[in-house]
């Protein structure tokens, strides 16, 4: 058993909107081993990248409150000041934006950028740094680093300025990288790189990775455990071969029937009715996902949904997963049209 | 880079050409000539008037009068000024040097000005502090600088008397002295800072608007995840993104300056090329009219260069070969 | 029957540079492409970014210039036709962009958005526009008093059909679909993709598809063709290809669709970087001394790859 990294407990961040406080982020609770891929999976909405940024807390504090308690080394984050979480972020932690070339500065040399992270970390000379980012941008699969050590991010491709992205993240060897979406704006042939490389990285230093990624076909190449979200809870979570070999919340189902896949060829696609609930409209009693299954029948589900255990590690919430079934086909779009009237 | 100046400069020669005809062509549309003030003299002798006009060469068809006139140009001699009786270069040279002296000076100010307050109010944005900047900028907006430049001299120049009313420089102290320099600066003071506090306005809103646009792009988000402190994030990230645009606009804010001088010299009897322009314009002394169009038609085209180079050195993305 | 037959186009972007800003050479976003659609088929152009598919699809509709070659849509050719010939054409081949976001104007209504094209093309009374837009809005799924809204109060997938309704106004016969479903999340992806299908089977439509992800090529196209570095290097039947790949380009192209089963994932890396060094010991098999890939060769009656 690897040692856990990261302990994320009852974690609830809320956004403020119009004095009101609204949960994004809904008791979430998981951990993060060692030398272990973590997808958090979700459609936009679900909370899953505002989970992301409460790790690093770096939402907004005026508007932002988060509870619960994210343990990493014996400390727990959230009572941290800025100061000490400036020690964390960057050091402890790196994290991989989804958008490498609005996350990178557009007037600072890919060189500058990532020794920055050096800066703030270590005591390391000017010479001595420059040596450790050439390294770090030859461990990423940079063909010239000492050429792009001196290019700005607009000089580089996408995958090339990901790439540098990923060494910024893992520059001061990071116990744990958060990547939010790292392949979403990439090139499918570019996507398999960057996937293979992180999970190389990973190999050789041990490190956690918390993916976060709306993609399942991505979490099937290289994550070790899935944690679904919606609504800004947990569905369903469990080790990635449970979680394909036997996916059980409707959500998750949902999920993996809408991706064209080889064998889908010509047929029609699963579509989920309906949107994610708005943080501030949401529902918060009952089963948050059974407006979007209307057709199974209301006692399906607990009235306060909780986490149960249905096999080793492998949790679901709610009971409506035993009840539930597909529609027949072609009912899926007609419902929608009645619901978008 | 300096294949990409020469270029320009290159390009301007057909530009200035044709500014050149139609300010020649516009001086000549104007009813009467130099001459015509004294057509109501009665010593004047209309004989003797129309043969000053043909020795001038003012009764030559335009393309002759402009050819002779563009080629005395070019080599920086634009003829006499028919007010002055002295060549147009020297009456120009002095009231030249106080104009680009007060358009500099100005300069200064409005930044002093707007870069302290556009930090404050971008960075602590929708705080009183911010609500107080941005009061001051709508009033900024609203006032017309005349107005305000004459409040400014009846406070300061006439009811405290704190800095001179008039002119550039006090008669009494010899050139070259430091009392002249003093006196130089005391006379620059009031009109700068009259334009600098309604021409920053817009610079500071712009200034406020970048870096609220700036600090919550991808890359400040990036900087934070890096663990670097916040001081750092402003200095390092969000600032030198938010005065790009602006020191881009340096090189045209020269030329508004210069362009905008008319009225301003005006108002505090400054002796500028602005106030040597009206002047001129009264008194149909064309030839002076034409050579200040063309300077100011030569300095906008070098501002808009100026920008562009400054651009390029501070923006990576545009490079220019 | 051939709706749209595109032979051997070009389109080449100048390159200036020197003194007098003279042309110094040209990049060849698309340099000798040939291929056919038949009348109800959907056509897949897929390559990544960079590979003139995008182009391809661009110059067909003439929002690129095109160097040289034809594109020959219903018999006649496009490609010689001046902007203003070419714009009764422009009622028949319509397309759907990326970004449901940005290819809306933020500040028009829904039935101002859609009813462009009809203003452009037809005269119709305010009743009879506002009817035919009803009724599209209808078909794509969205309710009748949405024609009073604007852009930002619907989700992704509903303004890409917002999008799309706009392209149907006109009862186009061809439809270039320029990667309609990338900028979508995978559950709004499977709702647009399953409504483009509908729409070509009520309206007898031809879809030119345009791409990166093969998945998605693969699971919408009848055929495909793949392009590389502005050359197709391989076309056919979209079965052939996806099960029978034989150029190395193709063949790294499939290996990179992340696939659903995580226990093959181990496979999947180790043929990748065998697919890798393929491409770099087998290179010249592929491409010619300039990295230029060779013309299509047929290796069976619908299936043709780019080899020596």
């Amino acid at each position: 058993m690897n040692k856990a990294i990261l302990q994320i407990e009852n974690l609830t961040t809320s956004f403020r909107i119009r004095n009101k406080y609204h949960a994004a982020v809904d008791d979430v609770s998981f951990t993060v081993n060692e030398n272990e891929i973590v997808a958090v999976v979700g459609e936009s909405g679900c909370g899953k990248s505002a989970l992301a940024l409460s790790i690093m807390q770096l939402h907004n504090k005026q508007r932002t409150k988060s509870e619960g308690t994210i343990k990493y080394k014996d400390q727990n984050l959230l009572t941290l000041n800025e100061t000490q979480m400036n020690k964390v972020r960057g050091k402890e932690m790196g994290m991989i934006f989804q958008e490498p070339l609005t996350a990178l500065n557009p007037l600072m040399t890919i060189g500058k950028q990532i020794e920055e992270n050096l800066d703030y970390h270590t005591d390391l000379s000017g010479d001595e740094k420059k040596k450790r980012t050439i390294g770090l941008l030859t461990q990423v699969g940079i063909p010239y680093p000492e050429r792009t050590y001196k290019q700005y991010p607009h000089e580089l491709s996408g995958g090339m300025r990901q790439r540098a992205m990923i060494s910024i993240a893992i520059a001061c060897n990071p116990a744990l990288v958060i990547a939010d979406e790292p392949t979403t704006a990439l090139d499918v042939t570019i996507q398999a790189q960057i996937l293979d490389l992180l999970k190389d990285i990973q190999s050789r230093t041990k490190m956690g990775i918390i993916l976060i990624t709306h993609d399942l076909s991505v979490v099937a190449e290289v994550a070790d455990r899935i944690v679904v979200m919606y609504a800004g809870q947990v569905v369903e979570t469990g080790s990635v071969k449970e979680i394909f070999n036997n996916p059980l919340h409707p959500y998750t189902r949902s999920l993996l029937n809408s991706i064209p896949s080889a064998t889908s060829e010509k047929n029609r696609l699963h579509v989920i009715e309906g949107i994610v609930p708005s943080i501030a409209k949401m529902d918060r009693v009952g089963c948050r996902f059974q407006d979007r299954i209307p057709w199974i029948p209301k006692h399906a589900h607990e009235e306060r949904p909780q986490l149960h255990e249905v096999g080793k590690e492998h949790f679901v919430r709610c009971t409506c997963y035993k009840e539930f079934y597909f529609q027949a086909e072609g009912d899926a779009l007609t419902h929608d049209i009645t619901q978008s009237r | 880079m300096w294949k990409f100046i020469l270029r320009r400069l290159l390009v301007m020669i057909p530009q200035l050409f044709l500014l050149s005809i139609i300010v020649f062509m516009m001086a000549k549309a104007m009813p009467g000539d130099a001459l015509s003030g004294q057509e109501i003299n009665p010593r004047a002798n209309p004989a003797e008037l129309d043969r000053i006009r043909e020795e001038l060469g003012l009764n030559d068809p335009w393309y002759q009068q402009y050819l002779r006139w563009a080629s005395n140009a070019v080599q920086g001699d634009f003829g006499i000024s028919y007010t002055h009786k002295t060549p147009v270069m020297d009456v120009i040279e002095d009231r030249l040097w106080n104009t680009v002296f007060l358009a500099l000076v100005t300069l200064i100010f409005t930044y002093m000005l707007a870069i302290p307050l556009g930090i404050l109010s971008g960075r602590y944005n929708d705080t009183w502090v911010d609500k107080t900047v941005t009061g001051y900028s709508y009033v900024g907006f609203g006032t017309p600088i005349f107005i305000f430049a004459l409040i400014m001299l009846f406070i300061f120049g006439f009811a405290l008397d704190w800095f001179p009313s008039g002119g550039s420089v006090d008669s009494k102290v010899d050139e070259g002295t430091f009392a002249y320099v003093v006196s130089k600066i005391n006379h620059l003071i009031l009109p700068a800072l009259s334009t600098a506090l309604i021409a920053t306005t817009s610079t500071i809103q712009y200034l406020r608007n970048e870096i609220i646009d700036n600090k919550i792009k991808d890359f400040v988000r990036t900087a934070r995840s890096k663990g670097v402190p916040e001081s750092k994030v402003y200095s390092r990230h969000i600032l030198r993104n938010s005065f790009l645009p602006i020191a881009a606009f340096l090189g045209y804010e020269i030329t508004g300056l210069i362009g905008g001088a008319v009225i301003i010299e005006t108002i505090f009897s400054y002796p500028g090329l602005g106030q040597l322009f009206l002047s001129s314009v009264s008194l149909r002394d064309f030839s002076v009219v034409t050579a200040i169009v063309m300077m100011t038609g030569f300095a906008t085209l070098l501002g808009t260069l100026l920008s562009d180079i400054i651009l390029s050195a501070v923006d990576p993305r545009i490079r220019i070969e | 029957m051939t709706l749209l037959k595109v032979d051997n186009l070009k389109v080449h972007f100048p390159i200036r540079g020197g003194f007098f800003r003279s042309v110094v050479d040209h990049v060849k976003a698309v340099d000798g492409v040939s291929f056919e659609l038949q009348q109800g088929e959907t056509y897949g152009l897929v390559g990544e970014s960079g590979s003139g598919k995008s182009t391809t699809g661009k110059a067909v509709v003439k929002l690129n210039d095109v160097t040289s070659g034809q594109i020959l849509f219903e018999g006649r050719d496009l490609a010689a036709l001046s902007r203003k010939e070419i714009k009764p054409f422009r009622k028949d081949i319509q397309m759907i962009f990326q970004d449901p976001y940005s290819s809306l104007n933020p500040k028009k209504r829904v039935l101002d958005i859609i009813a462009e094209p009809l203003r452009n093309f037809e005269r119709l009374s305010p009743a009879e526009e506002k009817k035919i837009v009803q009724d599209f809005l209808d078909k794509v799924g969205l309710s009748p008093e949405s024609i009073h809204k604007y852009p930002h109060e619907f989700s992704g997938g509903q303004r890409q059909r917002i999008g799309i309704a706009r392209s149907l106004t006109l009862k186009p016969k061809l439809i270039i679909a320029d990667e309609p479903v990338s900028a979508l999340d995978v559950s709004v992806q499977a709702q647009v993709l399953n409504f483009l299908q509908d729409l070509q089977a009520e309206f007898n439509l031809t879809y030119l598809f345009v791409g990166h992800d093969l998945g998605v090529i693969r699971h919408m196209c009848d055929r495909m063709g793949v392009m590389y570095r502005g050359r197709l290097v391989e076309e056919g039947r979209s079965d052939e290809i996806y099960e029978n790949p034989q150029h190395i380009y193709t063949k790294r192209l499939i290996a990179a669709i992340p696939d659903l089963e995580p226990e093959v994932r181990g496979d999947k890396v180790k043929l990748r970087k065998k697919l890798t060094a393929e491409y770099e010991s087998s290179y010249s098999k592929f491409f010619d001394e300039n990295g230029r890939a060779y013309d299509l060769k047929p290796i069976s009656s619908t299936h043709r790859v780019a080899l020596l």
